[in-house]
């Protein structure tokens, strides 16, 4: 899908499609007296992978941090069912997975410790898995901040096969990841999104499917502010 | 009456606004605190009569009590304004927030100076470990925690939120602190000579000092606008309105 | 989740028990420097002893201050914590419940060993454990918010004390007179009570107003 369909004047501009899990309208986002982007729209489904992209400093991760809800600097709305983002907030958290810049891997836990308290639910049987699958098997009960970075992020990764979330927000999920790493990653976003879950990522990397994808920094958004 | 009110609260949340209406309000506002602060001035150091205990020293409160007064209700507007921008979001009141930080402070400053000057006499020393000293000592310390917090985050809106956080537990727990001092003091230096604290004042002191408490608040408020007006100024620097404003204002001068 | 994170953070504590002692070291090196620059008179030691240890204990809380939540800043669990559903409140009880259990706890425990180089007459004791006991969870408690405030911050370590320690008078005046109205033999539950109300109050504002804080410094 190209980058028009998301910037063009939306035809219901109160109110999100049906069936859209996460919606914007009108988004409007300022960041240093420069406007990152303004009057953003778009609707994700069930099953879409959604790239968010664009050059360094055009608002990739301020979108995000917008649609996480940990940013209020923003105008417009946002919708997360149909349902205005402010309400549905709980329900919104309840069903998100997100990988961030920091991954939030205690390096004074064990791998198996980190998935632990991140799924309290999950059974040591399950977290051995998930951290086989990601190639950390054997390295269970060693602290993490022993490990290479790149093992390190591993140890967040193996959340996406522990959890059933069905929304996934990813912030540059390849980085320091081998390459084997990336394909077999690659083919865990493909599948989440074809089992009918939303994964909305920022990457360099080239997926090997159609991804939507939201393009920041385009020459309407350098207009100075008058 | 609701819908009037809304109105008037989207107003006071436009930046022209505010700038037109306080352009408009402070000289008046300025020529009234004024007038009272003359009146209650010459009043209070010309006419009204010598305390019996302190004899001339005690005229200092006609200075020493307004700014007291007003740097601790200051501290409530600051805490009042930052609530009214965290919760309805009204980017204006951050500012006024932000403008009243260190016109409390140095009011806070003015006090305890004039509180060491007024001391010298009575007391035979500069400072005291005086309950209201103290707390005055004290509420100085919490304007320096704002002041530092608005110095210390480069983003201002970041900045406005966490000060007006702060400056909201601030004022929760300065009825704590003011009782805690004052339950100090009596502790520990059961009988001295407490400042303003008279049993009855005599009205023809007290009328003078209420006058110069108008006035210093008349003042404090048109000081807050102009603060106000200047950062509206700055920041708004790049619309248009502020443009014309200031290119109308070079051709006047020119 | 909660107990999950109280499980985590005290695993955590317990790993870098190093860490941990630091503050208590602080605290026993600072109330040993009154002796070494007032005067060793055991007579003057012990009127100033109560306030001596809880400025101490002042100090060295704010010290341990500074960790509540810089780690998981840094290693980005904090942010995966103001993402879970939970009320972000809650998880700020949680935290500081942990902050007090490894660094305001041991505090208390130490100061009779303290109290006792200290020259603090007999009756002060009691006094001293209760009321740092009591007190210890509000210096936590207000603490959080400083720590909510300035966890974004670089220079946040300076910060912190300006923001804190005015907030802090009323626990240290209540607290070292209960230790001298002890020492001197008259009763303390009074003030006593005015801790525990205080700690009741600063239960209700400061998680409110820390999870605030933690979202404003996150909301980069």
């Amino acid at each position: 899908m190209s980058l028009d369909t998301f910037n063009k004047e939306c035809d219901t501009p109160n109110q999100a499609i049906d069936g859209a899990w996460l919606s914007a309208r009108g988004l409007f986002c300022e960041r240093d007296e420069r406007i990152l982007f303004s009057n953003l729209n778009f609707d994700f489904f069930p099953g879409d992978i959604v790239r968010i992209a664009g050059p360094n400093g055009a608002g990739k991760s301020s979108l995000m941090r917008i649609l996480l809800g940990l940013s209020a600097g923003f105008d417009g709305a946002l919708f997360w069912h149909g349902q205005d983002m402010n309400k549905s907030l709980y329900d919104f958290r309840s069903q998100l997975l997100y990988l961030g810049h920091q991954v939030g891997v205690k390096g004074g836990l064990t791998p198996e410790e980190n998935l632990a308290w991140f799924n309290p639910k999950a059974s040591q049987t399950q977290i051995f898995t998930a951290l086989k699958k990601v190639g950390l098997a054997g390295f269970e009960d060693l602290l993490t901040h022993g490990l290479s970075a790149g093992q390190q992020r591993r140890v967040a990764l193996a959340r996406l096969f522990l959890c059933d979330k069905p929304l996934w927000i990813l912030d540059e999920p390849f980085t320091a990841i081998d390459k084997e790493g990336v394909a077999e990653l690659e083919q865990v976003v493909i599948n989440h999104a074809q089992n009918g879950g939303l994964v909305i990522l920022t990457t360099h990397h080239e997926l090997n499917v159609p991804v939507k994808t939201v393009m920041l920094g385009t020459q309407e958004s350098e207009m100075p502010l008058c | 009456m609701w819908t009037r009110l809304k109105r008037l609260y989207h107003k006071m949340g436009s930046p022209k606004w505010f700038y037109e209406i306080t352009s408009q309000w402070s000289p008046w506002i300025l020529l009234v605190g004024s007038a009272l602060m003359l009146t209650g001035i010459v009043w209070g150091l010309a006419f009204a009569p010598a305390d019996y205990l302190q004899g001339n020293s005690f005229r200092i409160i006609y200075i020493h009590v307004p700014a007291s007064l007003l740097s601790q209700s200051a501290y409530l507007f600051m805490a009042v304004a930052g609530l009214v921008g965290l919760v309805w979001k009204m980017k204006m009141s951050f500012v006024v927030a932000k403008v009243i930080a260190p016109i409390g402070a140095s009011l806070a400053i003015m006090s305890l100076l004039t509180g060491a000057i007024w001391g010298k006499p009575t007391w035979g020393t500069w400072w005291v470990w005086d309950a209201r000293l103290t707390s005055m000592l004290i509420l100085l310390f919490l304007y320096f925690g704002v002041i530092a917090i608005y110095n210390a985050i480069e983003n201002d809106e970041m900045a406005n939120k966490a000060a007006a956080i702060l400056s909201i537990v601030g004022s929760i727990n300065i009825p704590v602190i003011k009782y805690s001092v004052e339950w100090w003091n009596t502790l520990h230096q059961p009988a001295t000579i407490t400042l303003t604290k008279k049993p009855t004042m005599a009205p023809e002191m007290f009328i003078p000092l209420i006058l110069t408490i108008l006035a210093f608040y008349c003042w404090f408020a048109v000081w807050v606008f102009a603060r106000t007006r200047n950062e509206i100024l700055f920041k708004e620097r790049k619309t248009n309105w502020v443009k014309k404003l200031l290119n109308n204002d070079k051709g006047a001068q020119l | 989740m909660l107990m999950a994170l109280l499980k985590r953070d005290l695993l955590l504590a317990f790993r870098a028990r190093g860490d941990l002692l630091n503050p208590l070291m602080f605290f026993m090196i600072v109330t040993s420097l009154f002796p070494l620059a007032v005067s060793p008179d055991p007579k003057l030691l012990g009127v100033i002893a109560a306030g001596v240890i809880w400025v101490g204990a002042l100090l060295a809380t704010l010290l341990s201050l500074d960790l509540m939540f810089k780690n998981d800043y840094e290693d980005g669990s904090l942010e995966q914590m103001l993402l879970m559903p939970q009320p972000v409140m809650l998880m700020v009880l949680v935290k500081v419940l942990v902050h007090w259990l490894v660094a305001g706890l041991p505090l208390a425990l130490i100061a009779p060993l303290l109290g006792l180089m200290l020259g603090l007459p007999n009756g002060g004791f009691q006094p001293l454990v209760i009321s740092l006991l009591l007190a210890t969870p509000i210096l936590s408690l207000l603490g959080s918010i400083g720590a909510g405030l300035t966890v974004g911050l670089r220079k946040g370590g300076m910060l912190m004390p300006l923001l804190i320690l005015p907030l802090y008078i009323p626990v240290l005046i209540f607290a070292s007179s209960s230790v001298l109205a002890g020492v001197q033999g008259s009763s303390y539950t009074g003030h006593l009570a005015f801790l525990g109300a205080y700690l009741a109050l600063t239960l209700v504002i400061a998680p409110v107003a820390t999870a605030g804080a933690l979202r404003i410094s996150l909301a980069r």
